[in-house]
């Protein structure tokens, strides 16, 4: 599964670094950094629980 | 169970139906709201909302979503006025409406200021129709605006006006601001922010009396007999559960819904957002009771949990959850994660004397508890982390030395290729 970022949507709230910290990160000026492009093996639970938590609705999975 | 009926048509109520549509749920779903608008996104109804020129539709989703993708029968406009939970019939308008699972979502209301009712020139900010009205009333060539109360809203909309250059006063009847919400160190930290930016705030004063001309708004007077003109007044001075439809329902209201962990109030009635109080066992060791939130994640996550144990009552989960709230004033983000409960605040980088950038962990019970930041984006969340791990104090200090380890050596290199191209034009020149 890929995972895509609507970036202008994306406002670094950081939900999705709380529930998945392999996959995403906030820098310090707020932008995303996206460690996987496709989902690690073992870890759809907790991408899918980020990309559902996003208050801005910016991500999104790709199968 | 075959029909699931959500009362509040707001960020819970939304994730309630899609929730158990998500899941295959193939029963009747019904969504009641009291406002006529579709369900719309509510935090930036008093930041960019208000700031922006052009509005952008706070809508989540599109009429057609509700009729086709999710096969939901909206019920908006009008709000539901009783709850019978014996017969299991919400009463809408003259309509009675059956269900065998409930999730009651009815959120909060904004709390009026005594004595300014139907007064123009006052406003509040909960609905999309208050955003409307005030973001024409700050366009319309008032120069003074008052905002009373110096928490999140409040500050919020006084960070906007100062923005469209208006002179602002912020009128707050604590000491100090936020107190209840971060603490008094960091409550005072944070009205730094507003006096870097030419907001004026006036702690410890009550407003005594709203003085008007015509039915539109004219000035406060002060409990020191002083009065302060003003053109528009902001009333931020919280919101209130609304829970006045519940009376006669028999479910225990206590400054909202009170509810077990699996977020139920009576059998079959599960609450979520706003409107709901429930023990967090996150923090059963640090809180005295069960707790209310007003913050978007929770809303959002609540009415997931309530609908699917709603319909599902047999396999019904509990709610936890390190609560996250964020608030964006002038340019800088405020984001906090935890509760602001316990002995000690530490400001573990940059400096809360001058309202930031700075991080601050809260610790209780010799565990870290909490956190807060201003214009830190990248510290909350790890630390979210390790609140909901409960993870003890000395851990979250020795993450705190990390992280001030990685900036100093990020600042380094910055530093480093700063001169590496200073060098560079030096030799070309």
């Amino acid at each position: 599964m890929k995972i895509n970022v609507d970036w202008d949507k994306c406002t670094g709230m950081g939900m999705c670094e709380s529930l998945a910290p392999d996959v995403f990160e906030v820098d310090d000026d707020g932008s995303l950094i996206l460690h996987a492009e496709e989902v690690p093996d073992g870890q759809e639970d907790e991408v899918r629980e980020a990309v559902a938590a996003c208050p801005t609705e910016a991500l999104s999975l790709e199968s | 169970m075959t029909h699931l009926v959500v009362v509040g048509a707001s960020l819970a109520g939304l994730r309630a139906v899609e929730a158990v549509r998500g899941d295959g749920f193939d029963g009747t779903v019904t969504l009641v709201g009291a406002e006529e608008h579709l369900p719309y996104d509510r935090p930036p109804l008093s930041k960019e909302y208000l700031a922006a020129d052009e509005c952008p539709d706070p809508r989540y989703r599109e009429h057609a979503t509700f009729a086709d993708d999710l096969d939901v029968e909206l019920v908006l406009g009008t709000p539901a006025s009783a709850l019978d939970t014996s017969a299991r019939t919400v009463t809408v308008g003259d309509r009675s409406i059956s269900y065998d699972g409930l999730v009651i979502a009815t959120g909060a209301h904004a709390r009026a200021l005594p004595g300014t009712e139907g007064l123009a020139g006052v406003h509040v900010v909960r609905t999309l129709d208050d955003a409307i009205g005030l973001r024409g009333a700050l366009r319309d060539g008032n120069r003074k605006v008052t905002v009373v109360g110096a928490g999140f809203i409040g500050s919020e909309v006084a960070a906007v006006a100062r923005s469209l250059d208006l002179e602002v006063t912020i009128l707050e009847a604590l000491d100090t601001p936020l107190v209840r919400a971060i603490g008094e160190r960091m409550g005072r930290a944070l009205t730094r922010l507003h006096e870097r930016h030419g907001t004026e705030v006036r702690t410890g004063v009550a407003v005594d009396e709203v003085l008007h001309d015509d039915g539109r708004v004219r000035a406060v007077r002060l409990g020191d007999g002083t009065e302060l003109d003003t053109d528009l007044l902001v009333v931020g001075i919280g919101a209130q559960p609304t829970t006045g439809w519940l009376e006669g329902s028999g479910l225990t209201v206590d400054d909202g819904v009170v509810a077990d962990a699996r977020l139920a109030a009576a059998p079959g009635v599960y609450v979520a957002g706003d409107v709901a109080r429930w023990p967090n066992a996150l923090f059963d060791d640090v809180l005295d009771g069960p707790m209310r939130l007003e913050h978007w994640t929770s809303a959002a996550e609540q009415g997931r949990y309530a609908a699917r144990n709603a319909v599902d009552p047999e396999n019904a989960k509990a709610y936890e959850t390190v609560p996250y709230f964020w608030s964006d004033w002038y340019a800088s983000r405020v984001q906090f994660v935890g509760v602001a409960a316990g002995d000690h605040v530490e400001v573990v980088a940059g400096d809360d004397a001058d309202g930031g950038p700075f991080t601050a962990l809260y610790r209780a019970n010799d565990r870290i508890v909490g956190a807060l930041a201003v214009d830190m984006r990248a510290e909350v969340m790890k630390y979210r982390r390790l609140i909901g791990r409960r993870e003890g104090w000395d851990a979250a200090l020795a993450l705190a030395a990390e992280r001030r380890e990685q900036a100093a050596a990020k600042a380094a290199e910055a530093k480093a290729a700063a001169a590496e191209t200073t060098a560079q034009d030096g030799a070309r020149a």
